[in-house]
């Protein structure tokens, strides 16, 4: 047992979920007791999804403990398919059905006897994964079950397509920026002139599954999900992959000239050269930038940088590398690829810190008074606390964290949304700093003669301890209604009574 | 509009596949309530994972609540748990140091069936504080009756004697010496004189501070003593309850602690509607008055005025219809109040269906509607919400009062929506807070108003028929 109130990474069936519920009529049934649906609240709330959420309870309940699932999770798939007639549905254990140990597998082969849909068990067992593995895992499999579908039934397609072409792995259901940046990758490869195959888990149907091998090669922009599907891919069909991130300046060019060396070996005789240098010194405002006074007064800035491996190492290169900040640590939660991330960003900070303890990254943090956080919403609130700003960069995150407006981590958009979040950072920290030193906002005590201005009124303790409970923002409103009020009628005094007769008057 | 009077309620149920939240939200509000307590969620990363997500920014405030997260080795018992909860608690001691621990089982702590009750009594011993077990899991339970689940393990908590001393009973009663606050002695006394002599009436459920107050001071007008609540803003100030007090419910969601208030505490239990609505909180307060023997007085008036402060509110809604989907047990109050204010109610979804801890609700409900002329709403039990939705698409309801699942989606299709677990966190009990279910209930339809001519109803674009 540990004593937490705060996760990094959800579990493991979110995974599942998230995956399941990106690809195009794919249902998915989760065996778990009522309110272990808060997936669709989060689907529908935070990406503001106007459609049903692809989910439903299987419910277990005191029934199910006591005579197992028998018919139940059969006929709910059964239902499922006259209902909504997905072409695949997704059987998701929880972790309650971690420990029943029921046989899933077999309700899956029962069910797929009278359904036209496909039916599958998500592989996922929830004390040894986590949601980022679990999505991994899940896509992996999906990936593999129509490939195999198509080999069995000799429809899948030989060759490559003529032009150049690329599938892109990894986009998904509440992936932070995950579809901005889908816009931008698929726009960047448009301007490399390579065709878009695919691009799965989000918005793809699994009948175009079988055509992923027509691409000339995968591109993994996150270090999280996909390189599971895209070793499956490169061990069935030899498809060579890039998991590099195109994240910031160096990194997005060091994707580009991999791109191009992975489309000459087989053929294409392409150059990005030219490219990259226009959009690098012309389009991307973020070589100018790092150039630019601003940045300059940013070199030698203390900073801390947290988040899911893809980011945080992402993030960690850009501050070092690109703007000349001090990344005193980077950290990331997802210690299962811990070694990774030691890699990728040892030589540009000082420490690096691998854990899931929110208190710790806390205790980092405050021990080291960076100028400003890059980190997720925990990291924000620790900086508020702290008087630090923040920048977040990573899952787990909040609404405000799913803009309407184009937002792009990835590619040439990506590094001005980045330089952007840094610097506006940065700056808001030391505009507030100015303020202190100069003694705060010139506003002398705002001097307005508010109907409460005048005192002949009285509030009794119990009526004042009570106009105490209300929140700040609205008190004043409040105190000054309820004393208009108390005169309009003539008391002297405010009691309870009067401040709820008010209350009701006021219709407030 | 003719109607068949002779009608009675239709008790339906349905599959249970239905959105709520789990019952362990009850922490959420309740660790407020509660000022010296602590809760520890004995359960699973799922468990912390909604509760993050669903206390929203209350997680950052560092609150009185954390989980038990069990691992894979408290699972196979590689771990021995009386060990690992002494020492997770040990920890809550040093670094809190809570007046109570209050442990919510989970789904979990069922399935392998660890012995929270077994276990608290003898942590309670070696550590010196109080713990409450509660099992408030999604197994058995929905949302708000996790509220229940706690109540009913702190009503046997309650002291059973009231002290001998006369001013310490004070002391202990912290609605009394809230009222009493800063006045002498012999106002107290003065006080006193201004309630009819009755049998002592212990209200329970759990409401914000301001209401409590409210609910009490309504009672106070005609003469009635609310000698405590359950719970009270401290563990260490729950009431006194003896053998023979009156005890009455404020929610509509509290059956289990009706039933322990009853069987093991042998009180007598009020049987009202639940003052939620200018009606509901008349009726509540004439079914109190009348148990106890009192001529209820100026409810007329009192009950009159608040309608007519509602006016503005009323013109929006009347003749329109409310579909309940059913997620948090206040359905039925919540039905009655609104077909009083002349909606109509095709359906009432609620997840459990207690007739006789809601017997006099659904009296009132019948009453209503036959007052206001409508038909009676069916009640369907343990919905189906796929099922719901097919009859919501049929039936265009002007507004369906739903779950945030399913708000968005609807929405979208030209259907108004309100998200129905606000009626959890608002104010809504009294005369006093009316209106504010009115706000609730009127905000898609105002706001309907302020944005219709542009043509932007429906935003999905039409399913294709197969």
């Amino acid at each position: 047992m540990k004593l937490a109130y705060w996760m990094y990474a959800g579990p493991a069936h979110i995974g599942t979920l998230r995956v399941s519920s990106s690809f195009k009529n794919v249902h998915a049934i989760m065996h778990a007791p009522i309110g272990d649906d808060y997936f669709n609240v989060m689907r529908s709330m935070l990406e503001r999804d106007r459609n049903f959420t692809p989910v439903t309870i299987s419910s277990v309940d005191r029934n199910v403990l006591a005579r197992g699932s028998q018919e139940k999770v059969v006929d709910n798939i059964t239902r499922k398919d006259v209902e909504e007639r997905p072409d695949l549905i997704v059987l998701t254990p929880t972790c309650t059905s971690s420990i029943l140990q029921e046989d899933l597998e077999n309700f899956v082969e029962r069910a797929s006897i009278d359904t036209k849909s496909d039916v599958m068990l998500a592989d996922v067992n929830h004390y040894r994964v986590n949601e980022l593995q679990a999505a991994d895992i899940t896509l992996r499999q999906i990936v593999q079950l129509y490939t195999e579908k198509a080999r069995k039934k000799g429809e899948l397609p030989t060759g490559k397509t003529e032009k150049p072409s690329v599938n892109i792995l990894g986009i998904s259901s509440l992936g932070f920026h995950n579809h901005h940046d889908c816009t931008e990758l698929k726009r960047l490869m448009t301007d490399l002139g390579i065709e878009v195959n695919e691009v799965i888990p989000e918005g793809a149907s699994v009948h175009n599954l079988k055509r992923l091998s027509q691409a000339w090669f995968n591109l993994v922009p996150y270090r999280e999900l996909g390189v599971m599907a895209a070793k499956y891919l490169e061990q069935e069909f030899g498809m060579p992959y890039i998991d590099i991130t195109p994240m910031g300046v160096v990194e997005t060019a060091r994707c580009i000239r991999k791109i191009q060396q992975i489309l000459n070996e087989q053929g294409a005789d392409v150059n990005y050269e030219d490219f990259i240098n226009e959009q690098t010194l012309y389009v991307s405002q973020a070589a100018w930038f790092s150039r630019s006074i601003d940045c300059q007064n940013l070199t030698g800035k203390k900073a801390v940088v947290f988040g899911d491996s893809t980011h945080a190492a992402a993030m960690t290169k850009i501050l070092a590398r690109e703007m000349g900040i001090h990344v005193v640590w980077a950290g990331t939660y997802c210690k299962y690829d811990a070694e990774w991330f030691k890699e990728q960003v040892g030589e540009y900070c000082d420490e690096v810190i691998v854990t899931e303890d929110h208190g710790q990254i806390g205790d980092a943090i405050a021990r080291v008074e960076p100028s400003a956080i890059f980190g997720t919403q925990m990291e924000r609130h620790v900086g508020k606390r702290l008087n630090i700003p923040c920048g977040v960069i990573a899952a787990p995150v909040h609404i405000q964290n799913f803009p309407i407006g184009y937002k792009p981590f990835c590619g040439y958009e990506g590094t001005n949304q980045i330089a952007d979040l840094v610097y506006n950072s940065f700056t808001l920290g030391m505009e507030d700093h100015l303020l202190e030193i100069f003694g705060g906002h010139d506003t002398k005590e705002v001097i307005t003669k508010g109907i409460s201005a005048d005192s002949d009124l009285g509030w009794n303790k119990e009526a004042q301890a009570e106009l105490n409970k209300v929140p700040g923002f609205v008190r004043g409103k409040v105190k000054r209604n309820t004393e208009k009020f108390a005169r309009d009628r003539g008391f002297s005094v405010i009691t309870l009574e009067v401040m709820y007769a008010a209350k009701e008057a006021v219709g407030a | 509009m003719t109607v068949a009077q002779s009608e009675a309620l239709n008790f339906e149920c349905e599959t249970g596949n239905y959105h709520t939240f789990c019952p362990i939200s009850c922490v959420a509000w309740l660790y407020q309530k509660i000022e010296d307590s602590f809760f520890l969620v004995i359960g699973t990363k799922t468990c912390g994972y909604f509760l993050q997500n669903a206390m929203g920014v209350m997680i950052f405030a560092e609150p009185r609540y954390a989980m038990a997260e069990l691992e894979e080795g408290d699972i196979s018992a590689q771990l021995n748990d009386y060990e690992e909860l002494k020492r997770l608690c040990l920890q809550i001691k040093r670094d809190r140091n809570p007046s109570v621990i209050v442990w919510i089982g989970t789904c979990t702590t069922e399935i392998i069936k660890m012995d929270l009750e077994g276990l608290a009594p003898k942590l309670e011993a070696e550590i010196g504080i109080p713990i409450v077990t509660a099992r408030a899991n999604g197994l058995d339970y929905a949302f708000t009756q996790g509220e229940d689940t706690v109540l009913a393990a702190m009503a046997a908590r309650c002291p059973e004697k009231a002290p001998v001393v006369e001013s310490e009973k004070k002391e202990r009663n912290a609605i009394a010496s809230l009222l009493n606050f800063g006045k002498k002695k012999e106002d107290v006394a003065a006080d006193e004189s201004e309630y009819v002599n009755h049998t002592p009436l212990v209200l329970f459920g759990s409401l914000p501070d301001p209401v409590v107050t409210q609910l009490t001071l309504e009672l106070k007008k005609q003469g009635i003593k609310v000698s405590g609540w359950l719970p009270a803003k401290r563990y260490t100030e729950l009431p006194v309850i003896e053998e023979g007090y009156y005890v009455a419910g404020v929610n509509p969601f509290l059956s289990r602690t009706a039933t322990t208030l009853m069987r093991r505490r042998k009180c007598k239990l009020i049987g009202a509607p639940f003052p939620i609505g200018p009606d509901g909180t008349r009726a509540w307060i004439e079914k109190i008055c009348s148990v106890l023997g009192i001529t209820p007085k100026g409810l007329d008036e009192r009950e009159a005025q608040i309608w007519a402060s509602m006016e503005d509110y009323l013109q929006l809604i009347r003749g329109k219809s409310v579909f309940f989907m059913g997620d948090n047990l206040l359905e039925i109050s919540l039905a009655r109040f609104l077909v009083r204010c002349g909606m109509t109610v095709p359906e009432i979804g609620i997840p459990y269906m207690d007739k006789r801890y809601q017997a006099a609700e659904l009296t009132l409900l019948e009453h209503t509607c036959q007052e206001m002329g409508v038909p009676l709403p069916r009640i369907i039990e343990k919905p189906d919400n796929y099922n719901q939705i097919q009859r919501i698409k049929e039936t265009q309801p002007d507004l369906v009062i739903t779950g945030m699942a399913h708000a968005n989606p609807l929405e979208a299709r030209g259907i108004s929506t309100k998200w129905s677990v606000e009626f959890t966190f608002a104010q809504i009990h009294g005369f006093t807070n009316a209106r504010d279910i009115l706000e609730l209930v009127t905000r898609p339809l105002r706001r309907n108003t302020n944005l219709k001519d542009l043509g932007w109803e429906k935003l999905v674009k039409e399913e294709a028929k197969i």
